[in-house]
């Protein structure tokens, strides 16, 4: 039996030592694959259980082989990983990044963002089809595959665009980008404005069960910068008014009630757009919805100082949006939570308000963040919140092979801290962008381990784990908000 | 040492971004200082030397050519050295930035960048990446704070002599009020200083949200009219309306323009302002223009002697921490052979 204890240089990906024998030589875990692994002294959150339980977790092989007390006995020859005062949780599965390969490498590539991803805790996750060029064939779809491959620390699902150069012209060769494994379907950027395109994506993705994600924004209506209202009115910008979203929901819910295709609403923002999916699940309608945390914790005050790391598409809404995306989360009605990872360059995010390119990182700092909007608030369990962040992007984009702690499946784990305080520092990021609206906010929730088939390919570095926050003189409200 | 009975009133900011964040004392700070300025315009030799040895640059993203000039005018005036920097936007690619322009001309070793510019917040961001002081002389459709100021002077001016203040006052900002920088400031403005403000406009211009900010938002012109002691009507602003806000110039103009007619149902005292440039027979006719209760020109004086009042306040020797009036007052009394420095 070896026994394991974490040390780290701040360097995550190369092994730098192989695995000693020894019991006590401290060594790096990165990279290190072994045939079986046994994480011991956490609490377990699995989804497919109805509450936490403290019993250990053996990999072998990549896949979860058995959960229960004291497994110690049933695998001697185990790698032990300490898990002591941490959750222990399935992969992370986010359905929503940006990865930007090819074409905008300066912004991220798939390498740099499966870093980012695993230094969240994600295993998986869905990249978005808005790459120069768009990813809009098989071939598209297999670069990434093969890229992420390269990389190595995360399953890099890709989403082709559902019209060929995401134009909202004509449909893309959707079947055979499934065919080359393309997860589902977006235009992501821009929501499929013609209600006969959409139609018709609808129509032919039933044929073979694809999955259509819309970022749903009409473009007739499009244009704005920050959300429409006061504070846009106060600041002289142009406005996204909420409408916009919601009207393309309520279209495509329309559109899609006889076909009743898979239909996924991306970054959820308005209170009106989550009572039409409300409403519409209510009723039968097939429709799944997604949420990012910065809708969860930010309102479009946070615009008054031109800083246009607030600007996000869709736009940072009003107090009230904040309140009924919360409450969708908590009902069910958002399935499930994602990140809209969004890296930029800092040249690009230094133009002005109007000029600067949407989005924001979020790989990186979502755990701490929804469990701040969702369970420190007390709205969620960590069970709860779990869930909505591995089983049901799961069962969303039918990855039956993981989700949930239960033997047979992939040994992607996450292993965090929950009661863990830390500064969100962006020069720290693994991704290349640095383009946080939270820098400087203090989190709690960090993850110690994560997982992937098996192989530890994120570990925290140790110093991290001391680090103790003293509130800096005037932002000692920074945690509150 | 003995305290002054009242504490002088210290300017405190390096910068002017807008007029939203200002106290009333520091507005009319300002509008104080610009009255005593104001007179220098009149003498033979129109020159102190407050600013000698300060370097103001013009930075205008966007043309302009009255307030470039007024700005121009007013540091030298106070014998500060002026830079005209254009940038015409079409060349500002995505290599050069506002960033690396700004910090070109700090190295340069500026003392104020007064710039323009058609993004809302450029100034504020400009401010975050310089040391020296940054006048914002219009943003986007946020502020513009120097054209204000002004319109604040000129009723200040017309008011002050019949014994009212602004709290006396109810002012109608007319027109494109959406998209318009000058409603912004002269709104702000006007409500830190007690002024009743009605904001006037087609629902499309003129959004009944902005309520939320003091002032009472109105449809109809029509209505408006005999109420109020100022008419601000605002320049229909076509390269800021994204697509056709109302439907023919002849709609709007019968609504919202200001003619004769509508002025006889005025107060016979009301003051009619206009930023400029304006549509002649569009928001206001001619004969209104250039009538007998038309401030506009005035404006345009005025908007000297408040533009030399920010660039004093912001940039003089001493103006930071120091109380400003009585340095001010030295520096003034100067004679004119002084003012004209060493020859």
């Amino acid at each position: 039996m070896r026994s394991i204890t974490a040390e780290d240089d701040g360097s995550t990906h190369n092994a730098r030592h192989a695995p000693s024998p020894s019991a006590h030589t401290a060594f790096i875990l990165i990279a290190m694959n072994p045939a079986q692994l046994l994480l011991i002294n956490g609490t377990l959150l699995d989804p497919a259980r109805e509450r936490p339980e403290s019993v250990d977790l053996l990999i072998e092989d990549g896949r979860i082989a058995a959960r229960g007390p004291g497994l110690r006995a049933q695998a001697p020859a185990a790698t032990i990983l300490d898990a002591a005062g941490g959750y222990v949780a399935p992969g992370l599965i986010d359905m929503h990044v940006h990865f930007r390969e090819p074409g905008q490498e300066q912004k991220e590539t798939i390498a740099s963002g499966s870093a980012a991803a695993a230094a969240g805790g994600f295993t998986s996750v869905c990249c978005m089809p808005n790459t120069t060029p768009a990813i809009d064939s098989d071939a598209q779809v297999e670069f990434v595959l093969t890229q992420a491959a390269r990389a190595n620390l995360c399953d890099v699902l890709p989403f082709g665009a559902i019209t060929k150069a995401r134009e909202g012209r004509e449909l893309a060769e959707l079947m055979l980008m499934s065919e080359a494994g393309a997860i589902g379907f977006s235009d992501d950027g821009a929501g499929v404005g013609s209600a006969a395109v959409m139609l018709k994506a609808l129509q032919y993705v039933k044929m073979f069960d694809g999955l259509l994600s819309q970022h749903c924004e009409e473009p007739a209506l499009s244009g704005g910068v920050m959300n429409a209202g006061a504070i846009a009115l106060r600041l002289g910008l142009g406005g996204a008014a909420p409408v916009a979203e919601e009207l393309m929901i309520a279209r495509d819910l329309l559109l899609n009630r006889r076909i009743n295709a898979r239909y996924h609403v991306q970054h959820i923002s308005t209170a009106g757009a989550v009572e039409l999916v409300r409403q519409a699940k209510k009723s039968g309608h097939r429709v799944t919805s997604e949420v990012t945390p910065h809708h969860l914790l930010l309102t479009d005050e946070s615009c008054g100082s031109y800083d246009s790391n607030f600007k996000v598409n869709p736009p940072l809404r009003g107090a009230a949006d904040v309140l009924a995306c919360v409450g969708g989360v908590v009902d069910g009605t958002i399935d499930c939570l994602a990140t809209d990872h969004a890296p930029h360059t800092r040249e690009e995010k230094e133009l002005e308000f109007d000029k600067a390119p949407f989005g924001v990182v979020g790989l990186e700092t979502a755990l701490p963040l929804y469990a701040e909007a969702l369970v420190h608030s007390g709205r969620l369990t960590w069970l709860e919140l779990i869930r909505k962040m591995t089983a049901n992007p799961a069962r969303i984009l039918r990855l039956g092979d993981r989700g949930s702690l239960s033997p047979g499946l992939r040994g992607d784990v996450v292993v965090f801290d929950s009661e863990l305080r830390w500064r969100v520092d962006p020069q720290k990021f693994h991704s290349k962008g640095r383009n946080t609206p939270f820098a400087g906010r203090i989190v709690k929730g960090a993850v110690r381990y994560s997982i992937r088939a098996g192989r530890v390919v994120y570990q925290r570095p140790a110093g991290k784990e001391t680090v103790e926050i003293p509130a800096p003189p005037g932002r000692s409200s920074d945690k509150e908000r | 040492m003995n305290a002054p009975a009242s504490e002088p009133f210290l300017w405190k900011r390096p910068h002017l971004l807008g007029l939203e964040d200002l106290s009333s004392a520091e507005l009319l700070a300002i509008l104080d200082t610009a009255r005593a300025l104001k007179e220098v315009s009149t003498r033979s030799i129109k020159k102190v030397p407050a600013l000698r040895g300060k370097v103001v640059v013009n930075l205008f993203f966007e043309d302009s050519t009255r307030t470039r000039t007024s700005f121009r005018l007013a540091a030298q005036r106070m014998s500060a050295d002026v830079i005209d920097f254009s940038v015409s936007t079409s060349s500002v690619s995505k290599g050069e930035t506002l960033s690396d322009t700004a910090r070109n001309l700090e190295a340069m070793g500026v003392d104020a960048i007064v710039i323009r510019h058609r993004s809302s917040g450029a100034p504020h961001a400009l401010a975050r990446m310089v040391r020296c002081s940054v006048i914002n002389a219009g943003d986007g459709s946020h502020e513009h704070p120097t054209q204000g100021l002004l319109d604040l002077f000129t009723i200040r001016e017309t008011f002050e002599p019949r014994g009212k203040t602004f709290s006396d006052l109810h002012v109608a900002i007319v027109g494109d009020v959406a998209h318009s920088r000058v409603a912004r400031s002269n709104l702000w403005a006007l409500v830190h200083l007690g002024a009743k403000v009605t904001l006037v406009g087609p629902t499309t211009l003129c959004p009944d949200e902005f309520a939320r900010f003091g002032v009472k938002v109105s449809h109809s012109l029509d209505d408006v009219l005999p109420a109020v002691d100022v008419l601000n009507i605002l320049r229909v602003q076509f390269e800021r309306i994204a697509s056709a806000a109302f439907p023919s110039i002849r709609e709007y103009s019968r609504f919202f323009g200001l003619d004769e007619s509508r002025l006889r149902r005025c107060r016979p005292t009301v003051l009619v302002l206009h930023p400029g440039p304006m549509n002649r027979g569009l928001e206001i006719t001619t004969a209104v223009a250039d009538g007998p209760r038309s401030a506009i020109l005035q404006q345009v004086s005025n908007g000297l002697a408040v533009r030399m009042a920010v660039l004093y306040l912001c940039i003089g020797a001493g103006s930071f921490n120091a109380a400003t009036a009585p340095y001010l007052e030295k520096r003034l009394s100067l004679s004119d052979d002084e003012a004209r420095g060493p020859q």
